[in-house]
């Protein structure tokens, strides 16, 4: 079976406004060496700070920018070898949630016109046809039909999220492409917008790519993980994996600095910080690991498997795994 | 110590003017803080926290009504000139926003800016302030504080940004620090690194923290009493720990399960055989301001609520010592515990009997 999306070596470079007159521009390499296959009907969650390449990812798989090298196949396609014309039929088939509902929504369009934007931008469908799909998704996402001719500042954060979702669904894509959808949501309103977002994969079989800086929600959603750092897939897996049995130190940091609460969470205590080390030819984690060993200052890790669908990018990860050896750092330091 | 607390608001109210008529932000808002003591305020957008902020700062917006009492060292602030509230604050009072990005001035290198509040209310001068800055720099741990002193913000990272955005609050050694989300905007390891930031400073210096967050998670790390604000008024308030193991409120223990967990999918699927797992979700939604119920504000969405609860706003019950709880459920609300009030440890995971409305996507209600 084919995969739903199929990502290959993707890389992506930024080049900054040189400094002086003579120097080289500086290139920042925003993702490098990203592969990954997504079935479709399952949820690939990305995980990583700001900085990891989460939303140059989102941008190359909605084909917004161009690979730097590497390809994106949607349903066996390349969507860098479609011409313009080509891509914007292509594109219904994936769409993206951003993740402010405020900052995504015009205030002066009607929300039956917001949502039916991807429609209109595809052509071929008339205003009444579009304004009644629009209902239609409207209704889908819990939210009333008639509610077409309101506009966006009518409606609660949550509410425009679902909106937003409305709009992403109105051209029945088969993958939806999620950039921090409840981040910028409350609590409640957050635990809402994740049971109506898995509704809809059980009800209409929709793929997710979901970005997401919260292992919690990650873990509640996907069915598969990657974690990146600095551009790099450093582990990759299920979430019972990962969140059991991480074995990349970074993994491990993400999860451990997640603030628990539960009674007696207070202040748990921290391994000290790790001198800093630069190591530019070297493993790009390895200036803040704790497990870091001489060799992970010489060679960048490749990814290697540790298990069924388990990959990790760590020189140590047996290590990490054993969870052992969380002192050898100390006998580095200068 | 002394027997006044540093800080004290009682029965705090305050009205703002909205085109939908006047609003109660704040109905009735009361509690004390001690000198070295920590307390957070945590609730949902539209509860009230960043108001009482800003009403503990002088900066309501334009056109608020404030009445109540609110006491620093026992010298009511209300209605004080705003001569009187420009030496309390940035000097006595001194607050930590949320977005590092806004709260620094762009056009000013971040060593000027952390001696305007030196030069403002210490008098120093130039020199002098601007060596303080880097000694403060140096306190809130900025790697090559030298350096720094004269880069703008925009040469910073979000975590470092927030690091002098600490350093400017504690330069003139305030009795109060006023933290509105300081990590909200940060990844979680920057968001470790500035809380124990935080709590190293509150700590060596002795001075009050009023923490707002809406993350329990943070609350359950940094605080030693937290009061849960729902509607514009306190609904629950107690040591932390109390509080999470008890849940005694109804909208603290909605607010517990609707929080997603690590594992909560494996227990998912573990229990109905299919992949994923609805959360508890609160039903209804935040309550606007403007038309807010006459009794519980939190009625129209309990799934305990009775008749009684929405007569009349219910006061505040004690749960136990120190700890207490707007809601006259209270038993009723306690009940699914397994692990009955006595004494003993502390239960792990609490029972969470809020509405898990199982198949609609619209529990949310219509606008």
């Amino acid at each position: 079976m084919t995969p739903l999306l199929q990502v290959r070596d993707l890389a992506r470079h930024y080049t900054l406004p040189r400094e002086h007159l003579l120097a080289a521009a500086p290139v920042v390499p925003a993702l490098q060496g990203v592969s990954f296959m997504l079935q479709a009907g399952h949820s690939l969650g990305v995980v990583g700070e700001s900085g990891s390449g989460k939303s140059t990812l989102a941008r190359l798989v909605m084909a917004l920018e161009a690979p730097s090298a590497g390809s994106v196949c949607f349903d066996g396609q390349d969507l860098a070898a479609l011409d313009a014309r080509a891509l914007r039929r292509a594109r219904a088939g994936f769409q993206m949630v951003f993740q402010d509902p405020f900052g995504s929504l015009d205030p002066r369009q009607s929300v039956g016109r917001i949502v039916a934007e991807p429609l209109a931008a595809q052509g071929g469908t008339r205003r009444a046809e579009q304004r009644e799909r629009a209902g239609a998704v409207l209704d889908a996402v819990g939210l009333r039909a008639a509610d077409v001719d309101k506009y966006a500042h009518e409606f609660s954060g949550g509410q425009r999220q679902r909106i937003a979702i409305a709009r992403a669904l109105v051209t029945e894509p088969r993958l939806i492409v999620a950039d921090e959808p409840v981040s910028a949501l409350d609590v409640s309103v957050q635990a809402q917008v994740l049971n109506l977002m898995q509704d809809l994969q059980d009800r209409l079989g929709v793929t997710y790519l979901f970005i997401s800086h919260d292992l919690a929600v990650v873990d509640l959603v996907c069915d598969e993980v990657i974690v990146l750092y600095q551009g790099r897939v450093v582990e990759q897996g299920s979430p019972e994996t990962l969140f059991n049995a991480a074995a990349h130190p970074y993994t491990r940091a993400l999860m451990d600095a997640v603030p628990r609460a539960a009674p007696g969470a207070r202040r748990r205590p921290r391994a000290a910080p790790v001198p800093l080390l630069s190591a530019p030819q070297g493993c790009a984690f390895a200036p803040r690991c704790a497990w870091r060993q001489p060799a992970c200052l010489q060679a960048p890790p490749a990814l290697r498997v540790l298990g069924t669908g388990h990959q990790a990018a760590c020189h140590v990860a047996e290590a990490v795994l054993a969870g052992s050896a969380h002192d050898t750092a100390e006998s580095l330091s200068p | 110590m002394t027997s006044v607390p540093l800080l004290d608001v009682q029965d705090l109210r305050v009205t703002l003017n909205t085109p939908r008529g006047p609003a109660e932000a704040l109905r009735g808002l009361s509690f004390t803080l001690r000198r070295g003591e920590t307390l957070g305020l945590i609730g949902e957008s539209g509860c009230g926290k960043s108001m009482t902020a800003l009403a503990l700062i002088g900066l309501l917006p334009d056109g608020a009504r404030a009445s109540g009492a609110l006491r620093f060292e026992g010298r009511e602030l209300l209605g004080q000139p705003e001569a009187d509230w420009c030496r309390l604050r940035g000097n006595r009072l001194a607050m930590v926003f949320q977005e590092p990005m806004t709260a620094l001035n762009p056009l000013h290198p971040i060593g000027r800016q952390i001696a305007e509040p030196l030069r403002l209310h210490k008098g120093l001068d130039a020199r002098a302030a601007r060596a303080e800055a880097l000694r403060l720099l140096q306190r809130v741990q900025l790697p090559q504080a030298e350096k720094r002193l004269d880069a703008y913000p925009h040469q910073l990272s979000g975590g470092q940004r927030q690091r002098v955005v600490i350093a400017i609050a504690l330069a003139c050694g305030p009795d109060l620090l006023i933290a509105d989300e300081p990590t909200t905007a940060l990844d979680v390891t920057i968001q470790r690194e500035v809380l124990d930031l935080i709590a190293q400073l509150v700590a060596e210096d002795g001075m009050a923290l009023l923490l707002i967050s809406h993350d329990l998670g943070v609350m359950a790390e940094t605080v030693q009493r937290m009061l849960v604000m729902y509607g514009g008024q306190g609904v629950e308030s107690g040591p932390t720990d109390a509080v999470f193991s008890q849940l005694a409120h109804p909208y603290t223990r909605g607010l517990f399960a609707a929080r997603p967990r690590l594992g909560l999918r494996a227990q998912g699927a573990a229990q109905n055989g299919r992949r994923g797992h609805r959360l508890a979700t609160i039903p209804g939604r935040v309550p606007e301001l403007v038309d807010l119920p006459a009794g519980c504000g939190f009625a129209d969405r309990c799934t305990l609520a009775q008749d009684a609860c929405r007569a009349a706003p219910p006061p505040p019950t004690e749960v136990a010592p120190g700890h207490a709880a707007r809601c006259i459920r209270l038993d009723a609300a306690a009940a699914p515990e397994p692990s009955g009030p006595g004494a003993g440890p502390l239960p792990s995971r609490p029972a969470m009997p809020v509405g898990d409305s199982p198949t609609t996507p619209s529990d949310e209600g219509q606008a």
